[in-house]
């Protein structure tokens, strides 16, 4: 279980002076503090832990949201920032002594440039409400994590978030501009701007993926893309994990990227296609999912090349769609992933290290092992381009010992990520959840470096005080 | 002459650094000091260089990545990679001529200076390469951050905060990078446009196509390689044989409406992009400074037409949001580069003047109050005896 920092008696104290402050600030519905109603915002995506807040303030300005950080400034009152609440690492996690700053009611899209191929939104419209404000003239917002519908792209930038797209668009880091940031001492910052590589230091890409310890994200400015004349997907199936990964490696090094390059093994496979019935083969040990872009006969002749390379590898079955309905039936399957192994298991836990792709066949071996070794079962999908595994973890929560495990097993898998060479987290960031594990990829001194970092951003450590760093030595 | 240690390994230069500190003696951080003339004059009697640690250390083709340290040189990476079709797709520029620099860049002063060339504009930034870096930091410690996979958020980005610091946060002694296949071949369209503005408003257009565009620049008529009398406005493609041509054909139907238009193959092509990402057509005059001036594409036509009437000449690249300027190496011409910078609420670099201009300006745009507060306890983090190349990029940092 994850430990929190000691709640402040002095600021529980004054809980109702607090909230009548921030009424002030945020007046009406925007200011929070019945327990019912601070019930919603106890937990994120991380449903295992659960706290609730002091209060929670949703600012409709970044003003507002200046104003509140300026007061708990000056009276020592920890924030936690939140936008959907979608973290699967307890990123939005609050503190007893804490005010929530929620940012989803800043849903407004401000500006849409299709000549500078740019669109600036407030932080809490949601990811693939970039996409929906564009797509009408063929553009696109690129990172989409799988929760794009319901994310809000503060959150992103905070998390620097990734999806099944980011081996050629790349992840939220590669597709910004600019923001506007809330400091921790309340100034209103403008970050980058319309531009590219804006000269001196580059604080938005430090401030992107630093989960909400060193300002408020309130404003971003994002690159939007055309989008392809069209993509088509094709599937592979392998007789073993490591002859799938050596056909990984041979796409790759023909100079091929393609959009995505999704591995699923073969306790996913079976599940995937229990629940989804896309067709996928049974006997297979592990299985590809490869799309491609371009004109029909680009899409044509990549596929005819990643097929001819494939079919060098004893392959079991290759199937390339002709269609676009024939692509959403290979994709049914993987997009479902989550829900399919919820219908086996009641709970499972999501991981997300990333390892060396060449690494692949070791790791699922060892992974294989591991579940034995738990008794518990364990389904991998795998961005097989970037190598980023997720396994998942499957237990039970009314079982203590089952969560307890489960755990346990999780921290194994990320430990051994980061002996081969990878690391903890991939896309979801630490969190809460990987927090404590960071000694296993960071030596102390390099955490101690990376605290200085977030001391000279918040010197009283009261922004998101309890994520990312092992507890004990926070205030260092 | 200055003093010069060039320690041939990590350790012996963290010790050298750890001495500095503690003595409270200032060090130039530099590779083989071919961007030295670059910012300001740094002021220390002593210089700190990571030439002699060489090699590539890892490289795997298909992990798509490549690891070396940072005194390997550009040119021995660039060569280990086409060896194997692969590129850095960031195409940083080879600095020689403009700094009139004998020996090639290194690759750490290549990402201490996140300097990238015209494949910025789709592909992304050097800084968007970098996937782990060690550095050794004011205290003389050796520092990890990033690692060797393509997506990894554990824990703050310092890569990001020290790629393009210029080495004022810390000597980057290895660096890994994202690697990618190089197109099969490539081609280029040329439209002949009427001026700039229209000749930005095409680079948007093939921008915004879906044909994957990997460069959009403007070689106004000053140095048209279709005579004095035109800008011309090119875009490239890069993919496998079969790709590029039935794009090109694509591209250019799209735009004929702005001006005549011709296919350049991939021999022409290679050639006028390799001068567009060193800045070639400007021309720099060894006596006249240079300028990089990042502002939004629609913005790059009125910074051209500003530096113009200043008295320099423009080169547009990354679809008019990059403009390079050379003109006379007066602070008059200076205040007019920073004015059209901010007028188009971009950023600017002086990148290259003779020794006064650069110490009498501000080189680089100030940041708000709040920023600098924070910039500077930052710097204190990282280098808490301001040891590292003091005065570089702005007074004090």
């Amino acid at each position: 279980m994850i430990a929190l920092p000691k709640p402040r008696p002095e600021v529980l104290a004054r809980r109702d002076e607090i909230v009548a402050a921030l009424r002030t600030i945020v007046p009406g519905e925007g200011t929070i503090s019945e327990a019912l109603r601070l019930k919603p915002y106890e937990t994120d995506g991380l449903t295992a832990y659960r706290m609730p807040p002091l209060a929670v303030v949703l600012p409709g300005t970044t003003e507002q949201v200046a104003a509140v950080m300026r007061y708990c400034h000056a009276n020592g009152i920890r924030v936690v920032p939140r936008g959907a609440g979608t973290s699967l690492s307890g990123g939005a996690l609050p503190l007893e002594d804490a005010v929530v700053i929620g940012l989803m009611r800043m849903n407004r899209i401000l500006e849409i440039d299709f000549d500078d191929r740019l669109a600036v939104v407030e932080a809490g419209v949601t990811n693939l409400g970039i996409t929906k404000a564009v797509e009408q003239d063929g553009f696109f917002y690129a990172p989409d994590p799988s929760s794009q519908l319901a994310c809000m792209i503060g959150g992103n930038v905070n998390m620097n978030s990734g999806g099944a797209h980011c081996l050629k668009y790349g992840v939220t880091a590669n597709n910004l501009l600019g923001l506007k940031l809330v400091t921790p001492e309340g100034e209103i910052v403008e970050i980058g701007g319309a531009h590219l590589d804006a000269a001196g230091y580059d604080w938005l890409g430090l401030l992107t993926g630093s989960e909400g310890m060193l300002g408020i994200v309130t404003e971003v400015t994002v690159r939007i893309l055309r989008g392809p004349e069209g993509a088509r997907a094709m599937l592979a199936a392998f007789k073993g994990t490591e002859i799938a990964g050596a056909a990984v490696d041979a796409i790759i090094g023909s100079g091929i990227i393609p959009v995505a390059l999704e591995f699923m093994d073969k306790p996913c496979i079976h599940a995937c296609e229990a629940f989804a019935h896309a067709g996928y083969p049974l006997d297979a040990e592990a299985m590809l999912i490869i799309e491609v872009e371009g004109s029909e006969q680009e899409q044509d002749e990549l596929l005819t090349k990643i097929k001819e390379i494939c079919s060098r590898f004893d392959p079991i079955s290759l199937k390339v769609a002709t269609s676009a309905e024939e692509s959403a039936a290979i994709w049914k399957g993987r997009k479902g992933a989550f829900g399919a192994v919820g219908r086996i298991s009641p709970d499972y836990l999501c991981m997300d290290g990333t390892i060396p792709t060449g690494e692949l066949p070791r790791v699922l071996k060892r992974i294989g092992e591991m579940s034995a070794q738990y008794g518990l079962q364990v389904a991998n999908v795998f961005h097989a381009g970037d190598g980023n595994l997720h396994p998942l973890i499957m237990f039970d929560a009314n079982d203590p010992e089952s969560f307890r495990k489960a755990e346990q097993f999780g921290a194994d898998i990320l430990t051994l990520c980061v002996e081969v060479g990878g690391c903890l987290t991939g896309e979801h960031g630490v969190g809460v959840e990987k927090r404590d594990l960071m000694g296993v990829q960071f030596l102390p001194h390099e955490l101690d470096q990376q605290r200085r970092i977030k001391t000279a951003f918040d010197p009283g450590w009261l922004l998101n005080p309890h994520k990312v760093f092992p507890l004990q030595t926070e205030a260092a | 002459m200055t003093d010069r240690l060039a320690p041939a390994t990590e350790q012996d230069l963290a010790a050298a650094v750890a001495a500095a500190a503690a003595a409270k003696e200032p060090l130039a951080v530099e590779g083989n000091g071919s961007k030295r003339a670059m910012l300001r004059p740094v002021q220390a009697a002593r210089t700190l260089s990571t030439r002699n640690l060489t090699g590539i250390t890892l490289y795997r083709p298909t992990e798509l990545v490549l690891s070396a340290r940072a005194g390997t040189t550009l040119p021995e990476i660039e060569a280990a990679l086409a060896e194997k079709g692969q590129m850095l797709a960031p195409e940083p520029p080879d600095t020689r001529t403009l700094f009139d620099s004998t020996e090639p860049a290194t690759i750490g002063g290549v990402v201490a200076a996140n300097l990238s060339g015209p494949r910025r504009i789709t592909a992304g930034a050097i800084r968007d390469h970098v996937l782990g870096l060690r550095f050794v930091n004011g205290a003389g410690e050796v520092v990890r951050s990033g690692g060797r996979v393509l997506k990894n958020v554990t824990g703050l980005d310092l890569c990001k905060l020290l790629t393009g610091s210029h080495g004022t946060l810390g000597v980057i002694t290895e660096v890994t990078l994202k690697v990618l296949p190089a197109g099969e071949t490539s081609a280029s369209i040329g439209i002949r446009v009427p001026d700039i503005a229209t000749g930005v408003q095409a680079l948007s257009a093939g921008l915004g196509s879906p044909f994957g565009v990997t460069g959009a620049a403007l070689i106004p008529a000053f140095a048209g390689p279709d005579g004095p009398a035109n800008h011309v406005a090119f875009l490239r493609l890069e993919d496998f044989a079969a790709s590029v041509a039935y794009r090109s054909g694509r591209l250019a139907a799209d735009l004929a409406r702005f001006g005549d238009l011709r296919v350049l193959d991939a021999a022409e092509s290679t050639s006028l992009w390799a001068a567009i990402r060193d800045a070639q057509p400007l021309g720099a005059a060894p006596e006249e400074a240079v300028w990089r001036v990042s502002v939004r594409p629609s913005a790059g036509a009125r910074v051209a037409a500003a530096a113009a009437s200043a008295g320099g000449r423009a080169l547009l690249d990354w679809g008019g949001g990059l403009v390079w300027i050379a003109g006379p190496a007066t602070e008059a011409m200076h205040l007019a580069v920073v004015a059209a910078a901010e007028g188009g609420r971009g950023s600017f670099t002086l990148f290259r003047a003779p020794e006064p201009l650069r110490a009498a300006v501000a080189v680089l745009p100030d940041e708000p109050p709040a920023l600098a507060a924070i910039a500077a306890r930052v710097k204190a983090a990282l280098d808490p005896a301001g040891v590292f190349n003091p005065g570089r990029m702005r007074p004090g940092i």
